[in-house]
This record gives C-alpha cells, structure tokens and sequence, in this order.
C-alpha cells in the first residue's frame, strides 16, 4: 500500500489554536480535516506537507443549524452529518439529494464539507451544490473573519480564496422563499466522482420563477455555475420550455474536456440533461411547499 | 510522535512516525491483522475499523488522528466467547469466500444495525457501497447482514428486526 | 449418478469449515506473515512504457539509513538471474537491464528495514530513460516499420508473436459460401484484470544454515512454483518449500510468478534475513496480470430460417511486452476454439494471431478457463447478431440450434468432446425462471412508452479441469493432481491436496468429497492444503480444476482406502471382503444388515493387533494421482434484464437469471457463491472493467478510482436455478463451476444493453458499455437516423 511521505503533526485544540499553529508553521503547513482528499494525495506524494494542522478536535466547528430561516454549517460538519439533518432533507433538498451521491457511506463518516469545499476539486459535488444555493463562505484569519460567495470561492482547481494561514468556519445558506433545489448527477458506479452533475435551485411566486440558482460540477464551469442559464430564467414563466432552454444555455457555456471518463461532447450533454432534471425536480419541490 | 489508543477496550501506547496510517498501526504496531488493506485510493474498505462509533476507512485516517481515542477492529466483534449476529449471519448465509474483506464489511453492517435494527436490503447495498467484496457478488453479504438483523430481533422481541431468513436462500 | 454408495447427506449446504477463522478476523494472509528480523521490499517501476535505460544511480538510495539492499538488473544478471521463464515459454525481465518495455516494469527493488523507508528510498534512486516510440495498438505493432519491443531475442524483427488456427477452413468456407444469411462482428474483449481484493506479495525466508527457502506467497499453484524456483534459481527443489497462506481471491492472477517474488528471494538470499514484498494496487493493476485484450472478427452463416451453418473467426491478441499467457503449453490461444459454443454448428475455423505491444505482460485465466470466456462472448454476440438480420426471436433461434442431449457425448468441429449436458431444458429453465414472454410484453410496453429495457440471453460452454496430461502441461509439467488420505485410529481423516483455495471453500467441499465416500461426517475430514512440504505434487487451482481434478484424486483416494477397509472389515467380521456390500456408509455382510462395521471402527482395527489378511499392512490409508481422461463441461442459460437511460446512458442491471449445470453439485451453497461471484465479475467487465491507455502508453486505470469494480448497488440480487447432468468421466460426476458464471454473464449483459437499444438501430457496442459509450452509441445511431 502506498504511504505518506514524512510529515510533522500538531492538533488543534480551537480554533484561535489551529490558526496560531498555521501562523508558526507558515504555508508549508496543511489543514487536515476528514484527511480523505489529503491523505489520499499524500499516499501518492502528490501532495507532501511538512507540517499537518489536525482540526478534528474543533467541535466548535461541527454543527448543522438553522437560524433566522439561514441554514449554517461549521466547516468540520461531515457529510453524514449534513445527509442525517432533517432540516436539511426538508428544506434544502439539494444537499440531502448531493450527499447521497457523494463518495460512499464510510467516506462520507469521516470527510467534511469544509475539506471539500478547500479541495477545490474540478468535480467537487459541494462546490456546485453551493454554488446553486448562493452559500457566504465564512474565513477565519488571523485579523478576524470575512465571507466570501460561494461563487468567488474557488480561484482554479484545487485552489481557493483561503490564504495559507486562514480556515473555511463556516458555511451559510440563505433561506428562498418559496424555493425548492435538487441535484441530479452522473457516475460510472456507486461512489465514483461525478461525469456531470447539476445542482438547481428555484424560487417561484405563483408561475414565475423569481430566483434561480445552478451549480455545474465536473464541466469546466467557472465558479462550479452556470449564470447563463440562471439569467435565462430569473423572471421568467416556470414553463418546461424554460427549464429546457435553460439546459441548452448551460451546456453550451460549460467548458468540458475528455478523459478517459468519457468525451467532452458527453459530458456537454449531460451538463444541459442534468440541468435540466435538477430544476425540473426543483420546480416540483417548489411547487409542493417542499425546500 | 507518542500516541496512546484504546483498541478494542485495550490502551495502546506506543512511538510512532506522524504519518503511520491507522491500518498500519493497528496491523504492524498491535499485530491486529484482522483488518485488511486493498487499496492506495480509499476505494475498497477492506480496511473499515470504527473510529470511536464511527466506521472510517483507516488506510485513509493517520494514527496520530486516533490518538486518545478509541478504535474497534474486527477481532472485537466477538465477545465473551458470544460471536455477534453479524458474524453469525456471515456463515450462516456464505457471506465470505476468501474472507479478506469480510472484516471490513461486518463492521460497516455492525455499525448499520446498530443505527438502523431493520434495514432493507436496498439499504444493506446502499450501506456497503464504498466496500468491494470480489468474491461474493454481495448476493450473500446482503443476506447474512439481514439475517444478523433478524436474529437480534429474534434474541431481544423489544428491538425491531427483519423477517426471519432461510440464510442459505436458492441453491 | 454419483456417488455410488456415498454416505447419505454428506453432499448439501454446509456451513463453510474456513469460516471460523475468518469472521474473526484471524486468517493468515500473507502480509500478515511477521518474522523476526524481517525486511520490506519495494519495486522501483518505470514511468515510461518503451525507453532505453541509459543510466541507473542507486547511491543515494544505498545510503538511507534504513535501507539494507538496492538490487538492480545488473546485479540480477551477474548472477544470471535478470530474465525469468513465463508460463509461456518467453522469458521476462526480472530487474530490466537494457530497455523497459512497457509502464510499470520493475527498475530496481529496495530493502529496507520498514515499508516506509523502503518507499521513501525509491524516491532516491534516479534512471535516465532515453524514450523510444511506444507501440500501445496490437494492430500497428504489426506494421512493417514498427518499432521493435523485444530487440532482446537474438534475430528478432518483427513483434509478432505467433499464429495459431483450429478448425477445418475448407469445410468452413464451403459453408458460408453456401449460406443464405452472413453476418459479421468486429469485437473488442478489452483488457481487463481480475483484481484479487488482496493483492500479490511473498515473504521469502532464505535460511542460511539449513540452506532452506521458505516462500509464503499468494500463489494459486504452490507446487509449480516450487519447481520453477528450483530450476531457475539453480536449488535444490526439496530445499524450497512454497506456502500459500490464506489467498484473498485470484481469479487467474496469482497463477503466474511476478518479479517481485524473485527479487524478494534474491533479498532474502543476500540478507540472510526474510524479505516481505507486498504490491500495493496501482502495481497491481499497473503491472500484474492483466487478462483478455482479444481484437475478434467474428462472421456467422446460417440459413434463411435459421439453421446455423458455419462460424469463423480471426482474432489479434494483445499479449503486452513478454508473452506471459498462462495456459497449457500446447494451447497458446487456450482453449479459444471451444467457441462453437452450445450450438450444433456443422462446421468453424478460427485462427489467432499474438503481438507483443509496450503494455504490462499476462495474458492470465481471468476466471475464464483458458480463454473461453472471449470465446463464449464471440459466439454469443454472433448468435445475436444473426437474430437481428434475420428478424427472429434471439431465444428461439438459440433453442433451434442449441446441441441435444441425445448427441453427447459430442464432438465439435474443433475438436473437443463434451461430456454431458441437457441444453435446451437448461434454457427452458432460465426462461421459466425468468418470465420471458411476460418480460417481452413489459418491453413492448415501455417501449410504447419510449422506454429503453432490454432482455439478453447468453447460453455458455465452459471447458474446464484442465486437463489429460497426454495433451495437457505447464513448462512440461503434466496436469495432473495428487491426493493422500490418511486416516487415524479413531476414524478422523487427514486429506492433503495439491490445489489451493482463494476463497472456494476447499476445506469444507473437499471434506464432504472425502466424508461421502468413507461415511463419515465432514466434520471429522480435515483438509490439508497449500504448503508444498505437507501436500502432494498438483498443478493448482485455477481453470476450475479443483474439483475436476484434485476432487476426482480425493475421491479416488477415498476409495481405495474404503476399499482397504473391505479387507480389514472382512477380517473383523471374519467373512470374505467378497461378502461385503458397502452400504448405508459402512461394509456391511450381504444379506444381513445386522452385521457392518463403520470406518471408524476399521481404522481403529486396522491400527491394532488384529490380524490383518495378507496383501495389507496394517493402517488405514492411501493415495492417488488423477489424470483426467478429457476436460468437463459445465454449461448454463442466462438472461440479463437492463434498463437504459436514454438521456444519460446509465445502464441498471435490473434482474439476472442463471441457470447452471456444474454436474453433480457437492456443496450447492458454495456453487451458488461461485455462481454469485460470476456474475458480479461478467456485470462489471460488461460494464466498467477495462485496462485502458493513453497513446503514449500510460496506463489510465492504475487505481480503483479508475479501473471500476462493481459494488453491491449496481449488482441485483440474483436468481439461480440448476440442471443436473453428471459428467460422465468424472468420478462423482461433478464439472467444477468456479469460472462458468463470468465465462457466460457478459454476452447476457451486452445482448440485453443492444436489445434495450433496439428501437434506435444500435447493433453494437464494445464493453465496457460506460455511460459515455452508450451514449455514444445512441447518438451514433440517432445521427444516421436523421441522415436517412
Ligand atoms: C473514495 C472517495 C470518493 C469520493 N467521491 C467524491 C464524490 O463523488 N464527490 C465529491 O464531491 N467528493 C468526493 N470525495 C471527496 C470527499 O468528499 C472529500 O475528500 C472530503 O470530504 C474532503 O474533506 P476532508 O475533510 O476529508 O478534507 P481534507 O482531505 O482534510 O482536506 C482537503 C483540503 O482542504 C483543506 N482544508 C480542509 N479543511 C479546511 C478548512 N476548514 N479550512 C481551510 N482548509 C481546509 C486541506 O488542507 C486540504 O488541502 C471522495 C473521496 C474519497 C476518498
Ligand atoms: S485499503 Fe482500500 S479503502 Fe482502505
Ligand atoms: S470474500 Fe473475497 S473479497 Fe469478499
């Protein structure tokens, strides 16, 4: 089996703790929530920290609430944690529907919706999930805290607004009135990480749909969204013509290459195919009274 | 770095380089071999071990991460001479062939019934999804899982449990 | 038939004897092998799939503190010992010493006194590699012109491996030049790999005092192995002992010896310590064992009303950079011509053509018995393929030309004599079982619907327990098996076996072999296996020989020590042994049930002072070395009902019947579990399974990320059901059943996907049928539809 190369550990014990360490270890140190992007990558010496900053013992930073109608998510919440919120499942289905889909059940035990969100991965299920749902980003710095759109969040793969010595706190979600949002996505097989996957949300006020929200993971899309597409629909009649030229804007917008996954013109496809089964289930939810 | 683990009811205290992985520790430092390795990409669970309550692939969680708290491998499932209804529905219904990734997958069903006493199968599947089992077809590990679920109904009527399964199903 | 007076109810589910072990926790693998002063290995691979080796620094590495020996090929070949023998009669760079020859090939092997360390240390070496075109499709590894792979073999110009053909090709060009209907497929049977969940290591202990090698090794022919070692490291062979602990599965991929084996051995022998080496998985995936990788053209004649005339097929196959194919000798395709299937086909020919290309070497029995897996598929994606052109039912164009029970025994236009079978009532079954008119009315539904749901059937020969040692050997070594029963005062037996189990249950099966033939319960048989200085000589398990071959030895065994206990029972009873009649599990005195005595009542006798006739010593046991008289023929009906999403090409497999006939079955839960493994392994190759690479010859499914294996969510819960037909020639009757189901289930999988895609005019798509290639697929047709 493959193996780390050497490394030094620190734990942190709170959160003014992990950013000391981050402080005395500079950028040659790591964060290392769930491990389950890092240590992988350490296993393969693609990535080789000296120093590691355990946050695990933050429990501060591990929690799933609603509060004033927003929902917020400390960085270390894992991601049975977001998948076993009731809240979550009723009013933002999004996540429950992405959560299902997003590596397996003991992967998900143990790795954190902040670690996902930093890793910045081009097919990060999160960050597209978030991207649909507007979600702030709360960074922890040493000078303090300040957010940050989900949607400005990510500055290229496997990189992110987080400046070395700073933590991802907190993950915040608006409250849509009259919304409703789901996740459609596409795999080999159980666990696998996406071919495609979209992400929707839809704000309706009788037949019109007054916000819309999409994320795209996987595509190439910048941001992990697909403003085109949104744009096509904010006021616009929450007609099945509408939801379907909103999957045509979005593939055509999208950025994908071809791998041994599968084609670029595939996953183009899927991009618009997706999009449009997200907001298509979106729309129902919104119309059942269901978030 | 010194790290102290309780495994299996046991501390543990020894010297370790901060990047042994779990699996390693609890293989080459405590000889608990039980828990198995198959993969560098944390894809196959044969090396599934619970972290406190929780199963955790333990190739991809280092041993320094454990210190100070508590681990159970698969060589605490039985107790007291009592093997649990997991294991027991394991060789009632041929849920093992080479058994190498039999650790893993009892204690990922440990934990599901633990959480979740009556399981369908569509959730016994769903629960060992990140786990990969060459030999079986997952046909039986399904049904010795829904046959531990149905035996401990069966050993205490308070808890809800399966139906009560023919382990060894069509021959 | 069998098991002429086979003790009542010693053949049935029971409960596996391995299993105790192993739900603790507590089986012995090889990587859980510890000894004391034990080293790690670690193999230095190369990144490069073709490039001449024009530097090698190892100093650096020599200097870690931890590390204890860096070995190169040129200390190998010092030695003589850089180039290993294949299965094949090729030879194999150990270490490489002048070029590598395809991504993955071992470079150097370091000793340290951790895995650790040993890891870090290979980041130290340093190899300056000059690159030279790599050669990545077997089709233009043939052009004229193409960059030689193996300039080590003396006069060597060309990377053509050889041409093999079977089959009377006049016969079959008459045929099709007769035949009303020809219709042609180009197939693809990617390369793919079995994937043991346990990968391949060794720990080998070289003790310098005794002189003694000891090898725990994941090997599926543990006496083999021991020869091989003994030949090419110059030892003497009852100075090598060879244990195959517990094996975490191996479908074929455990059978060859690798490099990292001998570089462990060398280790051991330059340490004087014991040497573990264990591959890690993208090594395994990388460089171990890949199977398949056959490029078939394949045309089928017939007649107009469906009567198959003729089968012909041309294949390329791929065999990487050393020809590693394991097989017999004299089969270098293996049994590739059995492909005439389950079908009454008057006349076939087909010829394969080997090349060696800049990929990782192998060529192994991926669960296939020797190639038949290829086989079935042809067969049964051309019998599909005809049922398109000719507008018919594919199941009763299959139950037209299936062979009847009344021609077996039967002799194909290849050659080979099967041994017993009922296929149309095996299809029958499987249709029964299935509902087939009922799910053809559901189709028809949905496709009003606009729904894609498909129904494919596959009907399979499998020719396995490989095999007469007239025709049959591994480098010269007969195939046949050893078996020695001993049975103690007290009646409890020890049976010691030449095969070796991954995971099949030999301990169980083979002690209800033993326990059927002697009355005793299986409970009382303890098998004995895996250890070359415990066992007798026998080629291994693998081709599902274990029960075909060393099962027969066992049996064999068995009764000669029964009828040993004849003459001690005789003695007992005072009548002649002639007067006894083996009954009920016990020789009992013809006409008089009162008077029998049990075997454990024998041994005690025959170990006591009781005066034993002449022509016995004395003790109760015996031995035998079986060779098959001809292979056996297990053989099955499956259907596979998929459904497939239109817009994205997801394919769920919805439901799987199999219906199989293995002979007589001993233990019918663990042919059940074999079964169920089958078909897992025939979903996924059909689905996800494929070693793939990019045109530089990087191999792009070097993890589990990447090369995907099927999990319990995208595998249904699967129906089986069963004919019986005992094989003839076999003592019990039984056929072996390990490999059938993934020799049958991928065809099933592919017709059913092609079936579902119907109402779009796709007529195929090569496996693995990935989301992406469906899609593909479907936009393929849908584009030529609007063209039209
Ligand atoms: C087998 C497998 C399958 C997977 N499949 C999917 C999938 O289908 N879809 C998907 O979206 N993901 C998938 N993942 C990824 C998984 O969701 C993430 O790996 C994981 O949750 C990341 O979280 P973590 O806590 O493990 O992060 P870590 O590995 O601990 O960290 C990841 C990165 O983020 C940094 N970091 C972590 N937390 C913080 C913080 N609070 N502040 C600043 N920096 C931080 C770390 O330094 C590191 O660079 C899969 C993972 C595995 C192992
Ligand atoms: S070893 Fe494969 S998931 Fe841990
Ligand atoms: S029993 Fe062999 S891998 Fe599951």
């Amino acid at each position: 089996m493959q193996v780390p190369a050497q490394v030094e550990y620190e734990r942190a014990v709170s959160v003014g703790h992990a950013l000391t360490l981050l402080a005395r270890y500079g950028p040659r140190a790591a964060v290392l929530a769930g491990g389950h992007s890092l240590i992988p990558m350490m296993k393969l010496r693609l990535a080789q920290p000296e120093t590691l900053i355990d946050i695990n013992a933050l429990s501060e930073l591990r929690y799933v609430e609603v509060a004033d109608g927003e929902l917020r998510v400390g960085a270390l919440a894992r991601h049975a944690d977001l998948l076993e919120s009731a809240v979550v499942g009723e009013r933002f289905a999004i996540l429950h529907d992405a959560e299902q889909v997003i590596a397996d059940p003991v992967v998900r035990n143990w790795g954190t919706v902040g670690g996902s969100l930093c890793q910045s991965d081009p097919s990060e299920d999160l960050s597209a999930a978030f991207a649909a749902l507007k979600a702030t980003l709360v960074i922890t710095g040493p000078d303090g805290t300040r957010t940050v759109p989900a949607r400005r969040f990510h500055t290229g793969p496997y990189e992110t607004v987080v400046a070395p010595g700073e933590l991802l706190t907190e993950i915040r979600v608006p409250a849509s009135p009259g919304g409703g949002s789901a996740y459609a996505k596409v795999c080999r097989r159980a666990g696998d990480w996406p071919l495609a996957a979209a992400g929707a949300m839809l704000a309706v006020d009788g037949g019109t749909i007054v916000e819309a929200g999409i994320g795209l993971t996987a595509v190439g899309s910048r941001h992990f969204c697909a403003s085109e597409a949104e744009e096509h629909l904010s006021g616009a009649p929450a007609t099945p013509e509408r939801l379907a030229e909103a999957g045509r804007i979005a593939a055509q917008h999208c950025r994908p290459v071809s791998d041994q996954r599968g084609p670029a013109s595939y996953k183009r496809h899927l991009a618009g195919e997706l999009t449009v089964r997200a907001l298509r289930r979106a729309l129902l939810r919104a119309r059942a009274g269901e978030r | 770095m010194r790290i102290t683990v309780i495994v299996n009811g046991a501390s543990h205290t020894r010297e370790v380089e901060p990047r042994l992985l779990l699996i390693h520790f609890l293989r080459d430092d405590l000889g608990l071999t039980g828990s198995h390795w198959g993969c560098d990409t944390s894809n196959c669970g044969a090396c599934v071990v619970w972290l406190d309550e929780t199963p955790v692939k333990s190739c991809t969680v280092l041993a320094a991460m454990a210190d100070g708290h508590r681990v159970r491998t698969v060589e605490d499932l039985e107790r007291g001479g009592v093997l649990d209804p997991v294991q027991q529905g394991f060789t009632e219904c041929h849920g093992l062939q080479c058994g190498f990734c039999t650790p893993g997958m009892m204690m990922t069903a440990r934990a599901l019934l633990d959480r979740n006493p009556n399981p369908t199968a569509a959730q016994v599947r769903e629960a060992l999804s990140g786990q990969i089992c060459r030999c079986t077809g997952y046909e039986n590990i399904v049904r010795s899982v829904l046959w531990a679920s149905a035996r401990q109904a069966e050993a205490d009527p308070a808890r809800p449990g399966g139906p009560a399964l023919d382990g060894r199903g069509p021959a | 038939m069998n098991a002429a007076g086979a003790a009542p109810g010693a053949y049935g589910p029971h409960a596996r004897k391995e299993d105790a072990r192993f739900i603790r926790g507590a089986g012995t693998f090889v990587d859980d092998v510890a000894l004391t002063g034990m080293l790690h290995g670690a193999v230095l691979r190369s990144p490069l799939a073709h490039a001449r080796i024009t530097g090698l620094d190892i100093s650096a590495a020599a200097a870690h503190p931890k590390v204890e020996a860096v070995i190169t090929g040129q200390m190998l070949a010092e030695q003589g010992l850089a180039w290993m023998p294949t299965l094949s009669g090729d030879v194999q760079a150990v270490l490489a010493t002048d070029k590598v020859r395809f991504q993955g090939q071992e470079v150097a092997f370091v000793v340290a006194q951790d895995r650790y360390s040993a890891r870090d240390a290979l980041e130290l070496i340093t190899v300056d590699y000059e690159p030279l075109p790599p050669l990545i499709d077997a089709k233009r590894a043939l052009l004229d012109g193409a960059p030689l792979i193996r300039d080590d073999q003396p006069g060597r110009t060309t990377n053509h491996i050889f041409d093999w053909e079977a089959g009377d090709l006049q016969a079959t060009d008459a045929a099709f030049a007769g035949a009303d209907v020809v219709v042609a497929r180009d197939l693809v049977y990617p390369r793919s790999h079995p994937a043991p969940l346990e990968t391949c290591g060794v720990v080998a202990d070289s003790d310098r005092i005794t002189g003694k090698l000891t090898v725990w090794a994941t090997s599926q022919a543990p006496h083999v192995h021991r020869t091989l070692y003994a030949t090419f490291l110059g030892l003497p062979e009852h100075k090598i002992r060879v244990i195959s602990p517990d094996i975490g599965g191996g479908f074929g991929s455990k059978v060859p010896l690798y490099p990292g084996y001998l570089c462990a051995i060398v280790a051991s022998m330059r340490t004087a310590r014991p040497v573990k080496w264990v591959e890690d998985r993208s090594e395994n995936l990388m460089a171990t064992a890949f199977a398949r990788d056959y490029h078939m053209h394949g045309e089928i004649a017939a007649t107009r009303d469906g009567r198959i005339l003729g089968l012909r097929a041309s294949v390329l196959a791929d065999h990487g950079a050393f020809n590693a194919t394991a097989q017999p000798s004299r089969f270098p395709a293996g049994f590739f011509s059995v492909f005439t299937g389950s079908y009454d086909v008057p006349a076939a020919h087909c010829q394969v053509r080997a090349v060696y290309t800049n990929k990782a070497p192998g060529g192994v029995a991926y669960a296939c018995s020797f190639r038949v897996t290829e086989a079935v598929y042809l067969v049964e994606r051309l019998v599909d393929a005809l049922a398109i052109e000719l507008g018919a039912d594919p199941v009763r164009l299959r139950m037209r030309n299936l062979l009847r029970p009344e021609q077996f025994p039967y002799r194909s236009p290849t050659g080979w004599e099967y041994d017993s079978g009922d296929y149309p009532r095996t299809l029958a079954v499987a249709l029964q079982t299935a509902g087939y008119d009922d799910l053809r009315r559901e189709q028809a539904e949905r496709r009003g619907r606009g729904e894609l749901m498909g129904i494919g059937v596959s009907c399979f020969t499998d020719a396995v327990g490989a095999g007469p040692r007239a025709h049959m050997d591994i480098l010269g070594l007969g195939m046949a098996d050893g078996a020695e029963l001993r049975v103690h005062p007290t009646g409890k037996a020890v049976l010691a076996v030449s095969c070796q189990t991954q995971g099949q249950g030999h301990e169980t099966t083979f002690a209800q072999i033993v326990a059927a033939e002697l009355g005793l319960s299986a409970d009382d048989v303890e098998v004995v296996h895996g250890d070359t200085d415990r066992t007798p000589f026998g080629l291994g398990t693998y081709g599902s020989r274990s029960t075909p071959v060393s099962g027969a030895a066992a049996v064999v065994a068995a009764r000669r020590v029964r009828e040993r206990a004849r003459i001690v029972a005789g003695a007992m009873l005072e009548v002649s042994p002639q007067d006894l009649a083996w009954t009920g599990g016990r020789w009992q005195v013809r006409g008089d049930p009162g008077r029998s005595v049990g075997i454990p009542a024998i041994a005690m006798a025959a170990h006591s002072a009781l005066d034993l006739p002449d022509g016995i010593e004395g003790h109760l046991d015996d031995k035998a070395v079986y060779n098959p008289p001809n292979l056996t023929f297990p053989n099955g009906a499956y259907i596979c009902v998929v459904d497939v999403d239109p817009g994205t090409g997801v394919v769920t497999v919805r439901r799987f019947i199999a219906v199989d006939d293995c002979g007589v079955r001993i233990n019918p839960m663990i042919v059940a579990g074999q079964v169920h493994r089958g078909l897992a392994d025939g979903l996924g190759i059909a689905l996800m399974q494929e070693i793939s690479f990019d045109a530089d010859g990087n191999c792009l499914s070097g993890s589990f990320m990447d090369y995907l294996l099927p999990t319990a969510v995208e595998c249904p819960s699967f129906e089986l059901a069963e004919t019986v037909t005992p094989c003839p020639h076999h003592p019990i009757g039984a056929k072996g059943i390990g490999e059938s189901a993934t020799v049958g289930s991928p065809a099933a999988v592919v017709n059913a996907v092609i079936d579902a895609l119907r109402p779009l005019g796709v007529t195929h798509i090569d496996m693995p049928m990935t989301p992406a290639n469906v899609w593909l697929a479907i936009e393929a047709a849908r584009a030529r539809d609007g063209r039209e």
